[in-house]
């Protein structure tokens, strides 16, 4: 295996420059925020202009990286130190290297039409220009997270989108749903943060520093036992922003925020935060075995409880939702499986953040049409009522299922062929995973889509305006010809290679390998199935009681339940007994203490008369004690 | 006879270009003393201000000059010295006595007839007529030229003629306070009694050191150190009594008293000057004279001062907790933070640390100084009917009627507890590794626990102005003029700059540092 | 010691003329007794009356002190450049004219606020 390329120092240039990315954004939602209402009337052109503005930059960023020789493209821009001098040196620059640029378009390129989408989506609600404000909040947060050249300024991003995304999904917080799913969100993504925290600290302690480069460089000398640790511990925060099992249960009740949020951060970019930090750490899985296999299963479990839960929601952002998880999972499962699957992970990932974003503002179309509607058992027979949404949603379903040639079949089938060299039984789960892909994606369509209207009385469906198709059908684009214009000739391992290495052999792509073709067999199946049950049958109005399985997945496999009774309710019994605890122990001493304090404090008070006379006494006696001291000192 | 006959007299040197940035502020002050004389009433301000920004300006130019050409020499016959510390701590003085000027500048601070009684017909008809005295910007001038030379000065005498030039004009501004008049006579009174004890004190120690040495010169006295036997009652006393001098300016316990009384009684913009400006020029006087002059003796004064230091930690931190106006709990803040600098001035005395020291010492005292004389700021813009809303209570809910400007103290006091990424931090973290360095460790604990016990009463405050319910009546909050609205955001990004971004200054301040005094 | 011998002498000469005077005043000078003779200060002026423990004055009296004080200080200084004119040449001619503008500038002040007035 070729390792990653030497990062080398750049100053100069639209490169130098690419803190503008960051800093745009970030301009613009310190506008947003402190002006308050005097922006109201502008605020959401201005947040649109800063993030095309992050966007230009980017792509002027990515040419010039081009201009350089494969092996030149890890660049670091210094911007200062940020902690100067002692141990803990912590200088802060933008790492510019093919997997960060990859990050940097999709999330500006992505960031940029779902701002111009939201125009119109959000167009009736007071609030606007503090939707707006947010937006760009997160899409700077999440710039640097993927830009910052160490892990402190990827956690300091790391916890700047999530505070975006608490911000948002909580932004209709008159909703106590929305309030609750906020809070929740936020609740999970700390014992992710956690670990990533700690995982920081056991790297500073073993490499002395936590610049990526230094620490990825050396990461073999480090004890197989310490990688591990980091493995794992990163690992749990990638779980964590990621919703991969077992942190998963905040993704669904995240949904409750507007949908551009949903297809931005809860499916675009920020929920793909935890694959970009362990394709990052590449070198500290490819020393830790173990961690590697825990990423692979973890990516697994999640990619099947995804795709059930996906299959049982009656809700279409839910059931996107699922669909979501189930699809990170594939890129985790690929990340674990090292340089091999990195490629393949990213293009996933991007092809994914064209395809999911595309649906999911194309889910909050058709919610437009139909007042906010989000029961897929009222939808219906909408094909003919919003034919570029249908469209384009379409295309994106396509893409998801893995039909053939567009987006989705190159970069999942290429996951899929990864993992069955890798591990076969975790192949063949993988393969059953795309199955039930296709089941629930189908049944998703059909029922909004096709079939008899179900519409509620009041309902007049109608195709959303200009300001909003037109995000779809540019999204659309990527998601037809993202997967093969990035998979067909190695094309993106090359690109990534001088920043996550390349492996020892490369993948022969071949259309008609056994996988592949079992792959697209099993999706087959999975349409038919739900072609027959929600296409051509009649779809009951309100859900049917189900069986067994489908009120598992229904209730997100427990997911809340299994949470309540292993963490809640200990925690409960856990914080009565330290607040009793600190009640009687802990305060006791805390407060005595206090109260000694403040008792010396009332009592030495009384020192100062306020009388000169005294005063000038205490000087004098000062003065003698001092003359005394000196004395007694300076003849021992 | 032959003793008596004359010695040979030669016309002294002096290097005016090297002192021109006190030359000019004294110069400044003269002028404006010839304004007072002979201009009418009415077109005095709109003259003294111009000439005194200016001049400090002026000054602060040249200061930054001197220190790219690389000055370090003694001028004046070795008199003054302009070293790396000196003009490091004069620039720090001068940028804080321009902010600090900024907000002397604002109208309602200071009486209208200071002469007239309290309560008396003369005072309502002379603030009635909007009469002030403008006097308030040469003595500004003249004390903080004293202040200027305070620390430079390379000689005992020298350093007497600045302390007092230094300290007479502040104790007239001490009572020139607007409201509570008789709080601010008490507290310049008070101010001027224990200064002239303590100037006594220093002028004996002097003396008895010029017994000892034959010379009031620092580098003398050092010399006189190794040369001179059996003379230890003199030296001891006399270093001792000069130390009480020196560490009454700088208010450390036991000799404290003065501070918070003179500090809630003065004019706030007085204060803050003080609290800024005066314990600079006195800590850059303390250091030269015990690292300079006493250097030798450190095995002597250094239990000594620990026990200081230890003292003035303990007693600015706990007697703090219980203060429930906001400047006296200021003013006992400023106790604890010169004992948390003691701390570094104590674990010193081998060249070696010396500079280490030094730097911190000077990055504390300019950032110490910016958030002090920003929370000052704050304070007189929280009002009351009668003046300034001193009680701690009035400050309940001040988050929830002004939170830009509550949030704004809440910085100032996140610094003074040494939070990071404010300016604090930096300098306390600073001025304890240099302690550490220098073997004072058990100071650096007690230093670490009352910073603790410190950081309880910025906290409360804090917890009182956000999360407390509003008093019904709570006091308004002043439209700033653009001056005070200046002094507030300076400070504000200043300590914020200083505390991300620290590096261009400890880097100054090391510059600075690494001539130490030159002797 | 030696050294010292004169200055023995200048003191026991002006204590001599001091016990001298004293002693011989009673038995030269003329004795016309009245009231303000025999009051605590006997320069013929008679006492404002005054409360108790001294009481408040005017601080007229302080400021004309000070005033006199401050430009007494000014003699200090003039009379060892006095002695060493020739010796300190432009330079000390310079300090000195500065001095005494520092000096002129305090007594501007103090004219112009009409510090001299005794009304």
């Amino acid at each position: 295996m070729e390792t990653a390329a030497e990062i080398v120092q750049h100053s100069g240039g639209v490169i130098g420059l690419s803190w503008l990315t960051i800093a745009l954004p970030l301009l613009g939602a310190a506008i947003l925020l402190l002006g308050g209402r005097r922006t109201d009337r502008w605020g959401h052109l201005l947040g649109v202009a800063m993030s095309l503005a992050s966007f230009v930059v980017a792509v002027i960023v990515f040419f010039e990286l081009l201009g350089f020789g494969a092996d030149e493209r890890r660049r670091v821009v210094e911007l200062y130190d940020f902690l100067p001098g002692g141990t803990l040196d912590v200088k802060m620059g933008l790492l510019l290297d093919p997997l960060s640029i990859s990050f940097v378009l999709l999330i500006t390129g992505v960031g940029s039409l779902i701002h111009i989408y939201s125009i119109g989506y959000m167009a009736h609600d007071p609030n606007r220009r503090r939707f707006f404000a947010y937006l760009n909040l997160f899409v700077a947060a999440m710039l640097l997270l993927v830009l910052a050249d160490n892990y402190l300024g990827l956690y300091v991003g790391w916890e700047g989108v999530g505070l975006a995304s608490y911000l948002l999904i909580g932004f209709w917080q008159h909703k106590p749903s929305a309030a609750a799913a906020a809070k929740k969100a936020f609740i999970v993504n700390r014992v992710g943060d956690m670990g990533l925290a700690l995982g920081i600290f056991v790297i500073f302690t073993t490499f002395g520093t936590i610049a990526y480069g230094p620490v990825l460089a050396n990461a073999s000398q480090a004890s197989q036992g310490t990688l591990t640790l980091i493995g794992l511990a990163l690992l749990l925060g990638a779980c964590g922003k990621s919703a991969q099992l077992p942190l998963q249960s905040w993704l669904l009740d995240a949904m409750e925020g507007p949908t551009p949020v949903s297809a931005l951060i809860h499916a675009a970019t920020m929920v793909t935060a935890g694959v970009y930090l362990v394709v990052r750490s590449g070198p500290i899985y490819i020393g830790a075995p173990t961690a590697a296999l825990v990423v692979t299963i973890v990516g697994v479990a999640t990619l099947l409880a995804g795709a059930i839960i996906g299959t049982a929601k009656d809700d279409i952002k839910k059931a996107l939702a699922g669909s979501t998880m189930s699809q990170i999972g594939y890129m985790m499962l690929a990340a674990g499986l090292g340089p091999v699957g990195y490629a393949f992970a990213i293009a996933h990932l991007i092809a994914h953040g064209f395809f999911k974003a595309s649906m999911f503002l194309g889910a909050g179309s058709v919610m437009h049409a139909m007042n906010d509607e989000v029961d897929m058992r009222k939808f219906g027979g909408l094909a003919p009522k919003m034919r570029i949404t249908w469209a384009t949603f379409g295309l994106g379903y396509l893409a998801i299922i893995g039909f053939p040639l567009l987006s989705g079949y190159w970069t999942k089938d290429g996951i899929i062929e990864a993992t069955m060299e890798h591990s076969p039984i975790l192949g063949w789960l993988a393969v059953i995973g795309a199955g039930i892909t296709g089941f629930y994606m189908s049944r998703l369509f059909f029922m909004t889509f096709h079939g008899k209207p179900r519409w509620e009385k009041d309902a007049h469906p109608h195709e959303s305006p200009a300001v909003m198709t037109w995000p779809l059908i540019l999204l659309s684009i990527g998601s037809v010809f993202g997967g093969a214009f990035l998979i067909m000739g190695n094309r993106f391992m090359e690109f990534l290679a001088p920043a996550v290495g390349r492996p020892k052999e490369l993948p022969h792509f071949a259309p008609f390998s056994v996988a592949g073709v079992a792959t697209l067999a099993v999706v087959a199946v999975g349409v038919a199935y739900a072609w027959l049950k929600y296409g051509r049958a009649e779809v009951p109005a309100v859900a049917p009681r189900g069986s067994f399985l489908t009120v598992f997945a229904r209730r997100d496999l427990y997911g809340d339940a299994i949470n309540e009774a292993l963490f809640m309710r200990p925690g409960q019994w856990l914080t009565r007994l330290a607040v009793f605890f600190d009640n009687r122990g802990v305060d006791g001493l805390v407060n005595g203490l206090a109260a000694l304090i403040g008792g010396t404090s009332g009592r030495l008070r009384r020192v100062q008369t306020g009388f000169v006379r005294s005063y000038a006494m205490s000087i004098f006696l000062g003065a003698a004690l001092l003359v005394g001291a000196w004395f007694v000192v300076g003849n021992l | 006879m032959s003793t008596l006959t004359a010695a040979p007299i030669t016309a002294p040197t002096i290097e005016y270009g090297e002192l021109a940035p006190m030359l000019i502020i004294f110069g400044a002050a003269m002028i404006g003393v010839l304004v007072e004389a002979f201009t009418p009433r009415y077109l005095r301000k709109s003259i003294q201000m111009p000439i005194t920004v200016l001049s400090m300006v002026g000054a602060f130019a040249l200061t930054v000059w001197q220190g790219v050409r690389g000055v370090r020499s003694a001028a004046a016959m070795g008199a003054i010295a302009v070293d790396g510390p000196s003009l490091f701590i004069w620039g720090a003085i001068l940028l804080l006595a321009i902010v600090s000027v900024l907000l002397i500048n604002d109208d309602d601070h200071f009486v209208a007839e200071a002469a007239a009684v309290p309560g008396s017909a003369e005072e309502d008809q002379a603030l009635s007529q909007g009469g002030a005295h403008t006097e308030i910007y040469p003595l500004v001038l003249f004390a903080v030229g004293g202040m200027m030379l305070f620390p430079a000065a390379n000689d005992l005498l020298i350093m007497f003629v600045a302390l007092e030039v230094m300290s007479l004009p502040l104790y007239l501004l001490c009572g020139l306070a607007r409201r509570r008049r008789l709080l601010s006579q008490e507290a310049a009174m008070k101010y001027f009694l224990l200064g002239a004890f303590s100037s006594a004190f220093f002028l004996y120690g002097t003396a008895l050191l010029y017994g000892f040495a034959g010379s009031v010169d620092l580098k003398a006295i050092a010399t006189a150190l190794s040369t001179v036997g059996g003379q230890d009652a003199l030296l001891f006393i006399g270093a001792a009594t000069l130390g009480v001098g020196l560490l009454f300016k700088i208010g450390a316990a036991p000799f404290q008293a003065w501070k918070p009384d003179v500090y809630q009684g003065s004019p706030t913009p007085i204060t803050a000057l003080m609290a800024s400006g005066t314990l600079i020029a006195a800590f850059g006087a303390l250091l030269r004279v015990f690292w300079v002059a006493l250097g030798d003796l450190d095995a002597e004064w250094t239990p000594v001062l620990w026990g200081v230091a230890i003292l003035t930690m303990v007693v600015g931190a706990v007697l703090a907790i219980t203060q429930t106006d906001i400047k006296r709990m200021l003013a006992y803040s400023s106790i604890a933070h010169t004992g948390f600098l003691l701390t570094a001035v104590v674990a010193t005395g081998k060249e070696s640390q010396n500079a280490n020291a030094l730097s911190g010492i000077l990055f504390y005292l300019l950032a110490y100084g910016f958030a002090t004389v920003g929370a000052f700021a704050v304070v007189t813009m929280v009002r009351d009917p009668g003046g300034e809303a001193g009680h701690l209570s009035r400050w309940a809910g001040l988050g929830k009627r002004s939170p830009l400007l509550a949030g704004i103290f809440a910085l100032f006091l996140l610094a003074f507890a040494g939070i990071p990424l404010t300016s604090g931090f930096f300098g306390k973290y600073a001025v304890f590794a240099a302690a550490v360095a220098g073997g004072a460790v058990q100071l650096v604990i007690v230093g670490v626990v009352t910073s603790a016990m410190a950081a309880f009463f910025y906290v409360r405050v804090i917890v009182l102005m956000f999360f407390s319910d509003p008093a019904p009546e709570g006091p308004t909050i002043a439209v700033p003029s653009m001056g005070t609205a200046a002094v507030v955001t300076l400070s504000a990004a200043a300590t914020v700059v200083l505390g991300v971004f620290p590096q261009p200054v400890l880097d100054l301040a090391h510059t600075a540092a690494q001539s130490l005094f030159v002797r | 010691m030696e050294l010292y011998v004169p200055i023995l002498v200048l003191a026991v000469l002006a204590a001599g003329f001091a016990v001298f005077s004293v002693g011989i005043a009673p038995f030269t000078g003329p004795k016309r007794w009245n009231r303000a003779k025999l009051d605590g200060y006997e320069c013929g002026i008679e006492p404002t009356p005054q409360p108790v423990g001294g009481g408040r004055f005017p601080l007229k009296y302080m400021i004309t002190a000070m005033l006199f004080i401050v430009f007494d200080i000014e003699i200090i200084f003039l009379y060892p450049w006095a002695v060493a004119f020739d010796k300190l040449g432009v330079f000390g001619l310079v300090e000195m004219v500065l001095f005494i503008v520092t000096v002129l500038v305090a007594y501007a002040y103090v004219w112009r606020r009409r510090g001299l007035d005794w009304d």
